[in-house]
């Protein structure tokens, strides 16, 4: 009777103790949204990526449609390429532009596609011809600084 | 007696290390169906003897024999194999404190016999019989006296049969009435299972009571042996001393230490 | 100069060279400790014949180190999560960014905290149990009349020990983290009123199974191997005294804080600076 109460236990703790595994996978993790489904490949260059990771989000219209799971250097036209995975559910014509954006001021980087109006639909291994660079934080208070001083120089030279 | 020893030690010499030897060329032999005391003062080296027989130790020197395999050249497997025709009685019984009394008592059978429950449970109630203590099955060992333990944890050595028994101290430490029942036992068991045993002891009387033959072991040698009505008259100035418990005779009451006065004085430098 | 020093302090060169000595014996000691642990390791994995076959011995003491450890990691994990709740949003307000509240807590705990703090507890709450336990059973010469009993004591005392802590370390580390998670839950959405969608999909789409969650899991798999492995070493290692087991207790303890907190640098070493750490 003594060991059946120890069974009971040991039984109820690998429960709960497989339980919170579970939660972790699926509530807390992403293991529910994207390891299941099947994905097809794409590729595309861009010119500066910023700061965009492996497994960044691919996202379209604010929707995540899949993840980047390489990027590269091109040793010939000295650019990054950026490989992802879009989930096979999600269909975009062949002229789709992908932009890297930023969640936020300071947020994480992601790359955005925006659709195109080609009938043609892209597939497995097709590369995105229209990109737009991350915006690099430096880049644009170097321009400023610049547009600054140039405004600066036409206010001088009005007067 | 003409049959074969259950155990026969020749020139068996021992030391944990080299500086201290423990044993230096013991010899005895005990013969079947006998119940044999080794019998000396504390740190003697008489357990270091027990353990020897039991493959625990090995000696440095002489041949050990034990139910016919020679213990020195056995390897791990073969002293496993030895010992499952072994019992041993510990000093304080060395229940497992985390199981039942018949827990205790079944282990050896659930370890080394595919018997089916209900068989373990019927032997396990008669060797629990057999030391009365039946009743009390379901207790742990830390609910029993230090007498019942002992009893208990002598169910348990003789759980399959052993042809060998050993007993290291079986008598520390226990009350006039259990330390009576407990040298019954040993005797009893002895006689009705057809065991031999090596009773391990100092405790002269109740040695004695139940032994038919003594060896007295001494700062490592055998100083002397025989039967106990022998050992009893015999006027070998150690045995007398230890049968006695003269505080004079061959070992002395002082540790060896330098000279009295010099100790003295030297504590009266050093004020 | 050299030699007229030696000349002048006999006393002091024989000083520094009874140093060095005991210095270098005590090296010698701890390294021959180590080979013997090596050993006493592979002797587990050997004998664990016994233990896996009869699984009942696995789950008595799985009922000893992980049942009986689990009030004290749920609490623990709760209020840890709580903490992380609080702290996080005080440090995360600053920057506007609230919501990603869930992310830290989840990927505090996930990734270190569940794994580290259910480890040390664990080290504290069941190593030393095991340490004392088999201690005891040395000094009482339980594992004596074993070994008597033609019974290998590493097979049927120590394997199933070793076994049953190397199975509850995950499960109790996990629980642990999914405990502070929902601590930070409470405190995150229900006290200070972050928005709960924001809290949950933000965790969500940052916490990766494979890199945060897995990898959370194997670092917990690795202390409680390092954990069991040390305490029924010091157990079956202790000198069969009251004070040889109360020190090897202690040293159970320390050694497995010490080990852990080394590991997981390791660990977190090799897993997330594979480039695409976050």
């Amino acid at each position: 009777m003594k060991r059946s109460t120890i069974d009971i236990w040991v039984g109820v703790f690998v429960a709960i103790g497989f339980g919170g595994l579970l939660f972790l996978a699926l509530k807390v993790g992403n293991l529910a949204s994207f390891s299941t489904a099947e994905a097809y490949q794409l590729q595309a260059k861009f010119a500066n990526i910023g700061g965009l990771k492996v497994r960044a989000a691919i996202k379209s219209a604010g929707v995540v449609v899949g993840r980047v799971s390489n990027v590269t250097f091109d040793n010939e036209s000295y650019e990054a390429i950026v490989t992802f995975n879009v989930d096979a559910q999600y269909k975009f014509p062949r002229d789709t532009s992908a932009k890297i954006l930023t969640s936020g001021l300071l947020g994480e980087q992601y790359v955005g596609l925006e659709a195109g109006g080609d009938g043609v639909m892209l597939k497995q291994g097709d590369r995105l011809r229209l990109t737009q660079s991350a915006v690099v934080l430096e880049n644009l208070i170097s321009q400023f600084l610049f547009n600054k001083a140039a405004e600066g120089k036409d206010t001088k030279d009005g007067k | 007696m003409a049959s074969v020893p259950i155990v026969e030690i020749d020139k068996v010499s021992f030391g944990y290390d080299a500086a201290r030897p423990v044993l230096h060329g013991v010899s005895l032999r005990i013969e079947p169906g006998s119940v044999v005391g080794i019998m000396g003062q504390s740190g003697c080296g008489k357990t270091t003897l027990l353990r020897i027989i039991a493959g625990w130790l090995k000696a440095s020197a002489g041949a050990t024999r034990v139910l016919g395999e020679s213990v020195h050249e056995l390897d791990s497997e073969g002293i496993y194999a030895l010992r499952r025709k072994m019992g041993m009685l510990f000093q304080f019984g060395a229940l497992f404190t985390d199981m039942t009394v018949f827990d205790n008592v079944a282990f050896q059978m659930r370890e080394h016999t595919d018997l089916p429950p209900d068989l373990v449970h019927d032997l396990v109630m008669m060797k629990l019989e057999a030391v009365g203590l039946r009743g009390a099955a379901q207790r742990m060992p830390s609910e029993l006296s230090g007498g019942m333990a002992r009893r208990v944890a002598l169910a348990r050595a003789v759980a399959l049969d052993p042809r060998l028994m050993l007993y290291d101290e079986p008598f520390t430490g226990l009350d006039p009435i259990s330390l009576g029942v407990i040298a019954r036992l040993i005797r009893t068991l002895n006689d009705s299972l057809g065991q031999t045993s090596i009773v391990v002891s100092h405790d002269v009387e109740e040695c004695f009571g139940i032994v038919d033959y003594v060896y007295f072991v001494s700062a490592g040698r055998i100083v002397a042996e025989g039967k106990p009505d022998a050992m009893r008259r015999s006027g070998e100035a150690f045995v007398k001393q230890f049968v006695r418990g003269e505080t004079d005779g061959p070992i002395p009451f002082h540790y060896p230490a330098p000279g009295y006065e010099a100790d003295l004085a030297a504590a009266a430098v050093h004020g | 100069m050299p030699l007229l020093l030696c000349m002048a302090e006999p006393s002091l060169l024989t000083a520094v060279r009874q140093g060095l000595e005991r210095l270098g014996q005590a090296a010698a000691a701890k390294i021959w400790r180590l080979g013997f642990a090596a050993r006493f390791f592979v002797a587990i994995l050997l004998n664990s014949g016994t233990a896996l076959r009869r699984f009942r011995l696995i789950i008595r003491e799985i009922y000893f180190a992980g049942v009986q450890s689990l009030v004290i990691i749920l609490v623990s994990g709760l209020f840890v999560g709580m903490v992380l709740g609080l702290q996080g949003y005080d440090t995360l307000q600053r920057y506007g960014s609230s919501e990603a509240l869930g992310v830290l807590v989840a990927l505090s705990l996930v990734r270190e905290l569940g794994p580290v703090i259910a480890g040390l507890l664990f080290a504290s709450r069941a190593g030393s149990a095991i340490t004392a336990e088999i201690g005891l059973m040395k000094a009482t010469e339980q594992i004596a009349a074993m070994e008597m009993m033609a019974v290998d004591p590493i097979a049927r005392v120590v394997a199933p020990r070793f076994w049953a802590g190397v199975i509850s370390m995950p499960l109790l580390a996990a629980l642990f983290s999914a405990m502070g998670i929902f601590g930070g839950y409470l405190v995150g959405v229900q006290l200070i009123g972050v928005d709960e969608g924001s809290f949950w999909s933000q965790m969500q789409s940052s916490v990766d199974v494979r890199e945060d969650i897995l990898n959370g899991v194997i670092k917990s798999l690795v202390f409680g191997v390092a954990v069991s492995w040390i305490a029924v070493f010091e157990g079956y290692d202790a000198p069969p005294t009251a004070e040889g087991v109360s020190g090897a207790t202690t040293r159970t303890v320390v050694t497995s804080s010490l080990a852990i907190l080394a590991l997981d640098f390791v660990l977190t070493a090799l897993m997330f600076t594979g480039g695409n750490g976050k």
